[in-house]
């Protein structure tokens, strides 16, 4: 058959949007974990706990539907990171695990509370890491050998991985605390005000290295950003824009602005690594056509996706709209 | 000593998929249960049926909660540990899993929370509509990891170029020569797992004199079904044999402990099977027995293992064995079945301790069946991973070392052990709890969702009750 479409793009569109749905969703919850031990009081992380309750495990379907999704459409991104990245995924996945039962344990226990607090924030904090050297391995490439990873076991860990895994540790934070000012009021919202723009410069000096040390771990990025000043120098000054609004909304102490800023840092540094990368999906041999599966795996469940797709949204929507302003101090629980 | 990450990975592989097969084996068959008794309150609406419903709705969230969880991890190892077997099978495995977690992810979006959470919000014949549907959620769910089950051992409808298959047709590869038996007999044992699960712990309630009347007519039902599906599942089990023999020699041979292909066969009752000596030590058996089960003539010819050569033939000891488990403890479910019809008299199955406390055992006994039952199926279709075409060695991740592997398993270890020991634990809080605290207004828990199936469980994890 003779393809009409070109599904392969269609599935790079999905899978990013994916990945930038659970990057985004997920990562303000996995922020209340990182944020946890500094956290000013307990009656402030029942706080936090509460404000994700609702809608942190609806978050995490976007990971396990762009894990399926990624061996559907894009079996050879599956084959070569997931051996690449070995112990970085074991670590996620246990992070991920411990800290979602942990979360759920803790509504419902007594005396052993701190013990199921302690396991989340952990756990969180491991998988935040995890997933920000994931992106750092990524830009730094594979090492293969026909259609298989021929690297170490510890490749993906190096100075730039923990660099980009540290970031991401406190992009996450960034995000959790725009988050509380959004969603709480009182000492919680003015401890929130505090710790977001160290956050955010902290977030700004990491950016700043990895972006100057990008090109050097990548001579593809290199030619990309340095040969001719192109439109995709808009993303770095939007960020920057971004980062500007998050100071002002902060210091003017506006409730919802300093999140969507946030999110707009998310946003475009994630499309500045994609047009870096484009399309180079296992970098630095193979393209997403190169690692895609075939026409017809890819337009049979195109047909499911297209389906539940709307569906997942429209039902998480509806969960944030039920849950919509700040959170109580009697908490949900 | 070297370390193999070959049987490194195949020993984490077995851990986690064992694991996790036990909370879906039950989730299955609990959600017809739950769709049965709403059913049946809402064309007697004798609120005892409700208040059943109420219980077993809490041990179905938690167990569909586990159940997830771990399944979160079975999705990422294909690629950590199998990555040549991931890459080679995709166009067919990436869409079909894929599809599992769709189907999954809609269940959860549209019904469970209405079912879970939805009882005093939405009319009546929509709460058992959602009880419906998500009973045949769970066995749409089964269908897409069955058929890929059933791919790997009775492999159709694929088209290997340059060491890619491609789907040449989705209906022979969905649909493959095993498949069939392998749903029929993964459906009854989920029934069976939980008839005997409802058994169980009606009759420990029913010991402890609590709310005696709901439970005796849950463990009458239960005991009901017991009778009927445990001899049902010993036939279809025959027929899965019998498709096993025309397709999977083999493995039919390791079962039997039968190394010459021969006629009269005789049934092993005992045996220790040596495949390094290829012989059976200390054989107990009953003449021709195996020749007619199999063939259903006393002088049929049954495979032998010999007819392969040695580093093709499966880990003997381990599918012998595992076969007689499971085989054994069906045998016991049909005893039981009977036992429970002569009791039925004069309502002995009510009052007979020795009964009671004898279902009280039998309702862990399914689990066992069903691993063993697995056991059987995938150490019997070794050295193969997909049968007769790619071996485990082949499919194996080239990059893994001994010593990633082995971090990876004792992780794995650590973590389920850790996570699964409190869900277990949580567990037999819901079950002390019992129908009282199912049935108890509680302070509405306004987080309550679907995605978080926990959040129905209305007992603390810690402390008195």
């Amino acid at each position: 058959m003779e393809p009409t479409f070109d599904l392969t793009l269609i599935w790079a569109g999905i899978i990013g949007f994916g990945i930038m749905m659970y990057v985004l969703m997920d990562g303000f919850d996995l922020g209340q974990g990182i944020l946890y031990p500094f956290a000013p009081d307990e009656q402030a992380r029942d706080k936090m706990m509460n404000s994700v309750a609702p809608v942190w495990d609806g978050n995490e379907t976007w990971l396990v539907l762009g894990g399926a999704g990624l061996l559907a459409a894009f079996p050879l991104v599956y084959s070569v990171f997931l051996p690449a990245l070995y112990i970085g995924v074991f670590l996620m996945l246990a992070g991920l695990i411990f800290r979602g039962v942990a979360f759920e344990f803790r509504f419902k226990a007594k005396t052993s509370k701190y013990l199921w607090s302690y396991s989340f924030s952990i756990g969180s904090f491991i998988a935040s890491f995890a997933q920000g050297a994931v992106v750092g391995a990524y830009i730094q490439g594979f090492e293969t050998e026909g259609f298989a990873y021929s690297g170490g076991p510890l490749d993906w860990l190096t100075p730039f991985t923990v660099l980009t895994g540290f970031g991401l540790v406190i992009g996450y934070a960034l995000l959790g605390s725009t988050w509380l000012i959004m969603k709480t009021d009182g000492a919680v919202q003015q401890w929130a005000y505090k710790i977001t723009p160290k956050l955010l410069i902290a977030l700004l000096i990491v950016f700043g290295v990895v972006s100057f040390y990008t090109p050097y771990v990548d001579s593809t990025a290199m030619v990309r950003w340095f040969e001719g000043i192109s439109i995709i120098w808009a993303l770095p000054v939007l960020v920057l824009f971004c980062a500007y609004v998050v100071f002002r909304s902060v210091k003017k102490q506006q409730d919802g602005m300093p999140f969507v800023a946030t999110m707009g840092i998310f946003l475009f540094s994630y499309l500045g690594l994609l047009v870096s990368k484009w399309p180079y999906i296992v970098p630095p041999n193979f393209t997403i056509y190169d690692a895609a599966s075939s026409y017809n795996s890819q337009l049979f469940l195109l047909l499911g996706f297209l389906f539940v797709i709307p569906i997942v949204l429209a039902y998480t929507s509806w969960t944030y709209w039920v849950f919509r302003g700040k959170v109580g101090d009697a908490g949900y629980h | 000593m070297e370390l193999d990450p070959l049987v490194l990975s195949r020993i984490q592989f077995a851990f986690v998929v064992c694991f996790h097969a036990i909370f879906p084996v039950f989730t299955i068959g609990l959600a017809s249960t739950i769709a049965g008794f709403e059913t049946l309150y809402f064309k007697t609406e004798n609120p005892i049926w409700q208040r059943l419903s109420k219980f077993w709705i809490q041990v179905f969230a938690v167990v569909f909660g586990i159940g997830v969880v771990s399944g979160i991890v079975m999705s990422f190892q294909f690629g950590t540990n199998w990555s040549n077997f991931s890459y080679a099978t995709a166009n067919f495995l990436g869409p079909v899993l894929s599809y599992e977690v769709i189907t999954a992810f809609f269940l959860e979006a549209a019904f469970l929370g209405v079912l879970l959470f939805g009882r005093e919000k939405v009319p009546q014949g929509v709460h058992l509509f959602a009880a419906i549907m998500v009973a045949t959620g769970t066995f749409i769910s089964s269908f897409w990891i069955l058929s890929a089950n059933s791919l790997l051992q009775t492999p159709d409808g694929l088209e290997l170029i340059d060491g890619i298959y491609h789907v040449k047709s989705w209906a022979d590869a969905l649909f493959t020569a095993s498949f069939g038996y392998r749903f029929t007999h993964m459906a009854l044992a989920s029934f069976l797992t939980a008839a005997l699960v409802v058994a169980g712990v009606s009759a420990w309630f029913i010991l402890q004199k609590r709310e005696l009347e709901a439970n005796k007519k849950a463990l009458s039902v239960a005991l009901w079904f017991l009778l009927f599906l445990a001899p049902l599942q010993t036939v279809v089990g025959d027929f899965h044999g019998l498709n096993t023999m025309k397709h999977q020699p083999t493995k039919v041979a390791a079962m039997e402990g039968n190394w010459e292909t021969s006629t009269g066969v005789p049934l092993l009752l005992f045996a220790i099977p040596d495949k390094e000596a290829q012989t059976n030590h200390f054989e107990l058996k009953i003449p021709k027995l195996a020749s007619f089960i199999l063939t259903h003539d006393w002088d049929g010819e049954v495979p032998g293992l010999k007819a392969v050569p040695k580093e093709e033939q499966p880990p003997v000891f381990v599918v012998f064995w595992s076969f007689r488990v499971m085989v054994g403890l069906g045998l016991l479910m049909v005893l039981f079945g009977v036992w429970g019809l002569f009791y039925r008299k004069g309502g002995k199955i009510y009052t007979s301790p020795v009964f009671l406390q004898g279902l009280r055992l039998m309702s862990i006994s399914p689990f066992f069946a069903v691993l063993a039952g697995w056991i059987v199926t995938e150490a019997g279709r070794a050295p193969w991973l997909i049968y007769g075409q790619m071996t485990h060695a082949e499919g194996l991740t080239p990059s893994l070392t001994g010593g990633m592997a082995l971090f990876s398993l004792i992780g794995y270890v650590v973590v389920y052990a850790l996570v699964f020991s409190a869900g277990i634990y949580y567990l037999l809080k819901v079950f002390k709890g019992g129908l009282e605290k199912a049935n108890a207004p509680h302070e509405m828990d306004e987080v309550e969702r679907p995605a978080r199936p926990f959040s129905a469980g209305h007992v603390a994890i810690d402390g008195d009750l």
